[in-house]
């Protein structure tokens, strides 16, 4: 059965019925702009992070230290009264010490793939024309374990490095400048005066500019050599099933083994903390909307309350509490919220259907695609608490006033 | 003599404000059960200031007010409403029905409020009360589509839902006709002779003063004469 409360707060709003839909359909609004602007701006940072998490590795070990290594009297006497200074770090040879070892290591962790990557400067040539190029040796058997380039291969692939260790992939706008082709070879010249010639066996194209310029691929031991890094590597790169767990693994491994880690969330710090702040402007604006409803809801809540400060002196007489008085608003405030709730949900479900009939080409893609939307419960979730608590505070003020009539200063008014 | 309903002693109201105003001074009586008092004077005279201060409406600036002989000055709001609630009814010289409810409606927000009586028994004595005053055919019926005698008496009948000791009633005759009128005085007066309410009348009709056990005149917010 529903309550006493309850009934008298429909009644008076049934009694305004039109300033009651107006108010309502401000929820309704409010509630549908917010749940498919929301879900389309988590729907399109799902995406952009789940395209981050994918093209990149979770967890690249580096050939550094986070903080430059202590000097052994440093280490053993802490707080010792003599400061060394001056102290030049001994000059090491770049590159991971003993990354076999580490991958040994790596590779017994479960729900994780390695491998080592050496990478350094080299100058592509052909036709007369040297472009700078950052050369990557890999293991070609392990390149799919830890990077999804195969997914960007518009010629060749991959896999053909594995039987070719004098190949070469690398991106199609490099390809392009230099008027290459598949299958065709090319000079490639290291920092350290040796030059070798490699065959073009793949050509990808991931849509970064940048990156189809200036990477490419090769055997780990051909650019090895080519580096005259023999048995090195300077960085492993690291893919995990659960990417989420990225930053603890790579804080675990740091520890471990000394040498700097970073994991993706830590590698784009400045993407992420531009999502949060794309976030809190894209909440003020919705909430906005919402918040000029709750101006609607304030406004024929206080209306009520006007018209019926003589009812509430004759509830009063009659032994209503102020509390009760108060909750007849508050349940007219909650009733608004939730029924515009119940109203704006689905469609707002309704808007994001009809955003989804969008499809974009993004630069990079192939094909066009639709607008991404979070079809997700938490979306629906926060905009209807967002409606109630927005209902719930446009309700509080007049209900306060309400509860605070006396019925004496009424009645005698009215008498 | 019967047990006090209510009792006052040196009730005093003022209002504060750049000029102080006198509502009520020293005001001293009582109200016995099945005791029917009127009180008369002229306008402003503090009648109607009386009756919410003995209806526990209002609090007196100072003096006290027992009720079945218990002290009410120092209860809080709340307490105060729940003995509004339970033992105290209330009449005005308009109706005061609330317009989105039915004649039967109104009646039964007292007892839906205490929570005393379960809801086929609230609807029933509900049913009852308007059949007692008249009212049989009426109870669906929204204010707007009572007349104005009609209304007093459904208002009669809320002040009765929660079978309260004291019934306090400012001017209930003021607002109707001759006929109407004669018959919210005969009940008023039926319920402290039959029923054994307190019942306290504030009045300008002489005729219904004059029929009333005890007649407490005032002026100026004090009591003159009470006989």
């Amino acid at each position: 059965m529903i309550g006493l409360m309850p009934v008298i707060a429909l009644k008076h709003l049934l009694a305004r019925r039109r300033q009651s839909l107006v108010s309502l359909s401000g929820i309704v609004l409010g509630v549908a702009f917010f749940l498919a602007v929301s879900s389309l701006m988590q729907g399109s940072e799902n995406d952009f992070i789940r395209r981050l998490v994918d093209n990149s590795p979770h967890v690249t070990i580096q050939d550094e230290f986070r903080n430059p290594r202590l000097q052994p009297v440093e280490q053993l006497y802490p707080s010792g009264a003599i400061e060394v200074r001056r102290v030049k770090p001994l000059t090491e040879t770049r590159g991971i010490r003993g990354y076999p070892q580490i991958l040994e290591g790596l590779r017994s962790q479960p729900a994780l793939r390695a491998s080592p990557v050496l990478a350094g400067q080299a100058l592509v040539s052909f036709a007369g024309k040297d472009i700078a190029v950052s050369l990557n040796g890999m293991i070609p058997a392990e390149v799919n374990d830890v990077s999804t380039i195969q997914n960007y291969m518009i010629a060749g692939s991959v896999d053909a490095l594995t039987g070719n260790p004098d190949g070469i992939i690398l991106g199609d706008a490099l390809a392009r400048k230099l008027s290459l082709a598949l299958g065709e070879n090319v000079t490639v010249t290291a920092p350290t005066g040796v030059v070798h010639t490699f065959k073009i066996l793949g050509i990808f194209h991931t849509g970064r500019a940048d990156y189809d310029n200036t990477q490419t691929f090769a055997d780990l031991k051909r650019v090895q050599a080519l580096l005259k890094r023999v048995n090195r590597a300077n960085t492993i790169i690291m893919k995990l099933d659960d990417p989420h767990r990225a930053h603890a693994v790579a804080e675990g491994i740091e520890r471990r083994f000394g040498y700097k880690s970073v994991s993706w969330q830590e590698a784009n710090e400045d993407l992420m903390s531009t999502l949060t702040t794309r976030n809190i402007i894209m909440y003020t604006v919705v909430s906005a909307v919402l918040i000029v409803a709750a101006f609607g809801i304030y406004n024929v809540i206080s209306t009520v309350v006007l018209e019926k400060q003589r009812d509430i002196a004759i509830l009063k007489s009659m032994g209503f509490r102020a509390r009760d008085i108060r909750r007849i608003f508050l349940i007219q405030g909650l009733l608004l919220g939730f029924v515009g709730s119940a109203l704006g949900l689905p469609f707002g479900a309704g808007l994001m259907l009809g955003l989804m009939q969008i499809r974009l080409k993004f630069p990079g893609g192939s094909d066009p695609v639709p607008l991404p939307m979070d079809w997700n419960w938490p979306q629906f979730a926060i905009a209807a608490a967002f409606a109630m608590g927005a209902a719930l505070c446009a309700g509080l003020l007049p209900a306060r006033k309400a509860a605070g009539v006396q019925p004496v200063d009424i009645l005698r008014g009215a008498q | 003599m019967t047990e006090a309903v209510i009792e006052a002693e040196g009730l005093t109201r003022r209002l504060a404000g750049e000029v102080t105003v006198t509502l009520v001074e020293d005001a001293t009586l009582a109200v016995h059960q099945g005791e029917f008092v009127a009180i008369t004077g002229a306008s402003g005279s503090g009648k109607s200031s009386l009756l919410y201060l003995l209806g526990l409406l209002d609090r007196p600036t100072s003096g006290q007010i027992w009720l079945r002989g218990d002290e009410t000055s120092t209860l809080e709001e709340d307490t105060l409403a729940d003995l509004r609630l339970a033992e105290v009814g209330f009449v005005f010289q308009f109706h005061f029905l609330l317009p989105e409810f039915s004649a039967l409606e109104n009646v039964m927000l007292p007892m839906q409020r205490l929570g005393r009586l379960q809801q086929p028994e609230i609807g029933a004595r509900a049913t009852e009360l308007l059949d007692r005053l008249g009212l049989a055919g009426e109870a669906g019926k929204l204010p707007r589509q009572l007349s104005g005698g009609q209304s007093q008496r459904v208002a009669i009948a809320r002040a009765l839902a929660n079978d309260p000791l004291l019934i306090l009633a400012d001017e209930p005759t003021g607002n109707l006709d001759t006929v109407a009128s004669a018959n919210v005085q005969r009940i008023l007066m039926d319920l402290a002779r039959d029923y054994g309410r307190a019942v306290v009348v504030v009045t300008h009709d002489r005729d219904f003063a004059a029929a009333a056990d005890r007649v407490i005149v005032m002026s100026d917010g004090k009591i003159r004469s009470s006989a």
